[in-house]
Formats: C-alpha cells, sequence, structure tokens
C-alpha cells in the first residue's frame, strides 16, 4: 500500500516534470513558479469534483485548461520581448505569490485550512496511465514541425526567427504544453491525497521540478522522468535527510551546472534501438578487448 | 494621512530600490538574473544581527560587518558558481540555473543550521519618531531613506567619475570589445560583484531591522527583481524607479485597499507595465546584435 503511494506520487511528478522538460530543456526558457499551475489545476478539479460532482476525467480536463489559461496570461506580456526569459522567469514569482494570496483568500478554496474529503479517484494505473499519455504525447509533439522549431529557438533565437519561426508562437505552445501537464499532475495529486492546501504548492515544489529537469538532462525527456522518480523514491528511503534536501538540489544544480551542464542524460533519450546499439558496442569492447 | 502613506511608501521603496541596484548592476554587466542576490541580502541580515548582538558592537560596525559579508558572499558567489561558466562561454540559462541553486542552497543551509526562528534585532537606532507636518515618520524609515539615497548616488558616482567605473560601463556594452582595450574582465566582474553585494548588505541590514531576520526573507527580496523588470532589466534608474514606484504602490494599496491583497497589486502591476511597454519603463530596447 505504501509502496503503491510511492509509485502514485512518483508517476504524478513525471507528469508535471515532463512538463517542464519540454519548456526548459526542449525551448531553452526558465521558470520559477511551477507550482502555481500545479496549484491552479488542482483546486479547479478539486472544485468541480467536491462541490459540483462533475465526473473525475472532466474535472481533471477543466484543470488542465485552467492551468492553461493563466499560462497564456501570464505567458503573453512577458514572452513578448525579445529579451529572452528573464521577464518570464521573474513574472513567475510574482504568479506564484500572487496564486497563494488568491487561494488563501477565496471563499470556495476554503483559505489557508484548504479542502479535505476530495474523492481519491487517482490510483496508480490512473496516474500511471496519464504519465505514459503526457510522454508519448511530449515525444511525438517534439518530433513534429513544432518540436524542431521549438529547439531551433532554444539554440538561437535571432537565427530561428530568420528562418521565419514565429517566435512568441513557439514559446506560448510550449508553456502552454508545461502548464497543461503541471495542471494535470496538480489534478491528479489531490485526488490522490484527497486533501489540498496553498501551502503545498510553493517554492519547494517548484525546486523540485526544476532540479529534476536539470539534472535529467536538458534536451531530453526520458532524463527528467527518471530523475524526477528518484527525487520522488530517494527520499522517502533517506527520512533523515529531509531537512538537507533541499540544501542537496542547491548544490545538485550547481554543481552540474560547472561541470555537467548537459545533465545526466543532456541531448540524448533512452529507446529501445539505443539500448541495442549500447549492448553492440559493450560487445564489440569484449570482442576488441579479447582480440 | 497621505503625507503619512507616502514617506512610509518611499522609505520601502528606498529599500527595493537598493536591492533592484545590485540585482540590475549584475544584470547589465552579465547579462543574466542573478537570483542569488537575494540569498546574499538574507545573509546579510543574519551577519548586521550577529554583529549586533554576539560581538555587542555598535551599529556602524554592524554596517560595516553586513556590508562585508555581502562582498565577501557575492565575490565567492562569482568565482564558484558563475566564473566556470562564463569561461565556458555557456548559455545565459545555464547562468540563471546555476544562480538559483545557489539561492535554494544558502535559504535552506541557513534554515538545516540556524532553524527557522526569527532574530529581531535589538532597538539601535530606537523607536523614536519625527513630527512632519502632521505625518509620524519612524526614525528607522529615515535612516533607510538616508542610506539608500547616499548609497545610490554614491554607486552613481563612482561609475561615472572614475576608471574602474568606466570600465564596469564599457562592460555592459561589450564585454569583448571591452577586454581588447585592455579592460580585465575578470577584475571587473569580481568588483562588480563585490559592489552587488556590499548593496546587498546594506540592503539586508535595514532590511532585518525592519522586519527581523529569517531564512525566507528571499521573499521579500524577489520585490527587488519585479521593481527591476518594471524599471527596465540592466538599468540602474530604471531599478531606483521600479523600487519607489512599487515601494509606492505596496503602501498605498495596504493602507487604503487591504494589505493582504498587497502582493496581487504588485503582480498586476508588473503585468501591466509590460503589457504596455515591453521593456519596463527605462528600458533601453535590447535587442541582439549579430
Amino acid at each position: 500500500m505504501y509502496i503503491q503511494g510511492v509509485l502514485t506520487v512518483a508517476m504524478i511528478n513525471i507528469i508535471s516534470t515532463t512538463g517542464l522538460a519540454v519548456f526548459t530543456g526542449f525551448t531553452g526558457l526558465f521558470s520559477l513558479g511551477h507550482a502555481a499551475f500545479m496549484a491552479v489545476g488542482a483546486y479547479t478539479s478539486a472544485i468541480l469534483t467536491y462541490f459540483v460532482k462533475a465526473p473525475y476525467p472532466v474535472a481533471l480536463l477543466t484543470g488542465v485548461l485552467a492551468s492553461s489559461v493563466l499560462a497564456v496570461l501570464v505567458g503573453y506580456p512577458t514572452l513578448r520581448t525579445r529579451l529572452r526569459g528573464d521577464y518570464f522567469a521573474i513574472a513567475t514569482i510574482g504568479m506564484g505569490e500572487a496564486t497563494r494570496v488568491i487561494l488563501e483568500n477565496l471563499k470556495i478554496t476554503q483559505g489557508a485550512r484548504g479542502l479535505p474529503g476530495i474523492s481519491q479517484y487517482t490510483t496508480l494505473p490512473v496516474a500511471g496511465a496519464a504519465a505514459a499519455i503526457v510522454l508519448v504525447l511530449a515525444r511525438n509533439m517534439l518530433a513534429s514541425v513544432y518540436g524542431r522549431n521549438a529547439v531551433s529557438v532554444r539554440e538561437d533565437a535571432v537565427a530561428a526567427e530568420m528562418s521565419g519561426i514565429h517566435l512568441l508562437r513557439t514559446r506560448m505552445i510550449s508553456l502552454v504544453f508545461s502548464a497543461g501537464c503541471a495542471g494535470l499532475a496538480g489534478g491528479l495529486y489531490a485526488h490522490y491525497l484527497a486533501f489540498i492546501q496553498p501551502v503545498m504548492f510553493t517554492m519547494v515544489q517548484s525546486t523540485q521540478i526544476t532540479a529534476a529537469v536539470v539534472c535529467g538532462g536538458t534536451g531530453s525527456l526520458t532524463g527528467p522522468a527518471l530523475a524526477a522518480f528518484v527525487f520522488t523514491v530517494a527520499p522517502e528511503l533517506l527520512r533523515a535527510a529531509q531537512m538537507w534536501r533541499l540544501v542537496i538540489y542547491g548544490l545538485m544544480l550547481v554543481l552540474i551546472m560547472v561541470f555537467r551542464p548537459q545533465g545526466l542524460m543532456g541531448y540524448r533519450d533512452l529507446s529501445w534501438q539505443g539500448l541495442c546499439s549500447l549492448a553492440a558496442r559493450l560487445r564489440k569492447g569484449v570482442r576488441h578487448a579479447k582480440g | 494621512m497621505l503625507l503619512q502613506t507616502t514617506i512610509t511608501g518611499l522609505a520601502i521603496g528606498g529599500i527595493y530600490a537598493l536591492m533592484a541596484v545590485g540585482y540590475s548592476l549584475v544584470f547589465s554587466v552579465l547579462n543574466f538574473s542573478n537570483f542569488a542576490h537575494g540569498s546574499v541580502i538574507m545573509l546579510g541580515a543574519y551577519a548586521g544581527y550577529f554583529v549586533l548582538t554576539k560581538a555587542g558592537a555598535s551599529f556602524p560596525v554592524a554596517l560595516a560587518g553586513s556590508m562585508l559579508a555581502g562582498v565577501i558572499l557575492g565575490v565567492t558567489n562569482e568565482r564558484l558558481a558563475y566564473r566556470p561558466l562564463r569561461v565556458r562561454n555557456a548559455r545565459p540559462l545555464y547562468f540563471m540555473i546555476s544562480a538559483m541553486g545557489v539561492a535554494i542552497f544558502l535559504e535552506n543551509l541557513v534554515y538545516a543550521t540556524l532553524g527557522a526562528h526569527f532574530y529581531s534585532y535589538p532597538e539601535v537606532l530606537g523607536r523614536s519618531i519625527v513630527r512632519l507636518g502632521g505625518a509620524s515618520i519612524g526614525i528607522l524609515d529615515l535612516f533607510a531613506l538616508a542610506f539608500s539615497s547616499v548609497a545610490i548616488t554614491g554607486l552613481h558616482f563612482f561609475l561615472h567619475n572614475t576608471k574602474s567605473g568606466l570600465a564596469i560601463r564599457a562592460c555592459s556594452f561589450d564585454m569583448t570589445v571591452a577586454s581588447l582595450f585592455g579592460v580585465r574582465i575578470d577584475r571587473i566582474v569580481g568588483l562588480v560583484f563585490a559592489l552587488a553585494g556590499a548593496l546587498a548588505g546594506l540592503s539586508g541590514i535595514f532590511l532585518g531591522m525592519k522586519y527581523m531576520a529569517y531564512p525566507t526573507m528571499g521573499w521579500i527580496t524577489n520585490k527587488a527583481y519585479v521593481a527591476a523588470v518594471i524599471g527596465g532589466l540592466g538599468s540602474l534608474p530604471g531599478a531606483v524607479i521600479g523600487g519607489i514606484v512599487l515601494g509606492l504602490l505596496e503602501t498605498f494599496v495596504s493602507v487604503y485597499i487591504s494589505s493582504i491583497i498587497r502582493d496581487v497589486f504588485s503582480f498586476s502591476a508588473l503585468v501591466l507595465v509590460l503589457l504596455a511597454m515591453p521593456n519596463g519603463l527605462m528600458g533601453r530596447y535590447v535587442e541582439e546584435k549579430i
């Protein structure tokens, strides 16, 4: 039961991390407040199932929609400038705080006390299926024309724009996708814990998602997903180190940037083909060693 | 009431401006958002507190102590976390991630070692009140306003009247060309972080006296980034104006509307300013050159 719970949370974290991997890893923009998108998704879907008794999938999708709308509202004014992503990153700090303040003072969210007694719809198969769908969607999207545009914007925004890529549109699509993923993760999370509170969606949550993406590798989908899994399971094993977890995350971000900025799996992805060729290389290596 | 609110707003805005200038200074030279600036401010506040209480020193000594701590932290931070990236000519995104790592590391290190409790400063400047045309102003607010104006004016003088200041301004235009003219980039970047650190220490001790010292003080320092963006990233006059505008806005909103939704207002102001003026109030339009 306990292991099942940890795995469910891991699946949910994989969803939010995949979203940010598309945004930071493939489009090259930075966010400091993805937890706010999670919060909006969580609250929207929870309010729908709790007060309106809406069916679970409808509630989840509305949550995704709500966080996408928030993403458009914040993204449009801040991503419009060509001056990189600094404006957006700073706006997300403000967005995180503003979202928390609003959630703590609305009647329907029951303020800082939070919403208890949400139906527990999220099980391991539900979360696992959602994670699989998101991963496949992300992979397909990145293999499409849109994905190539995003990568070229990351590599050189000026050159991309000169080749006729619409900078704002590309960045916005990427942002909306990643905010949608965060909203979905939030909705699943609310219906797993059966209780949500504004303080759950703070900087700590955002930090964990960012750390997973950076450690897993920018420009990779499986790397961040793997890192998200490890970052959820490892703290469970090392309960004593709880307090030091964020200290280690911070140190890890700096060390990775200094020594291995591409992260664990930079620009590469785990695939069946890749595993086969790795095995072949190993075999060749063995043969070389013998010969 | 109006005068009172304006003066309180100016005092808070002065501290915001001081924080925003330090952050904008680094941005103008290295072109990335130094999110670690807030943690340096936080540690400056702690340094000031410990010098005052543990060493029992007087206020000027504590002020010097927290500025010194800011300088040391800022320079060390640059050496360890940014220089390796700069040498490699890494992307601004990597600088931002590294800076955020430093911020998370320092904030949680303080959490894990000193704990979450609030250290309240002893009464150094006293709680006496100056009466000015019907408004009563705390002496602390007056000091904060005075010190921030002096520091910002001093920085302006330094940048415009010394050789090193000229070198910093040259680097903010083009680092490669500046180095061709014999500017030692490593030394100038170190100097920029030392200056930003000193400003951080100064704002840290005033924030500490006003709101106490605690690990998540960073939430207040985030306002400095917002102020810098409102004013226009990388522009020092913009940072000052942005800080004062934000300080006034927040004080007026808390007095006349509600202090709970103050942060929602400052965030909406940020979004509205960016909608109307994509480069902030004073930002130069920085197009990338090819």
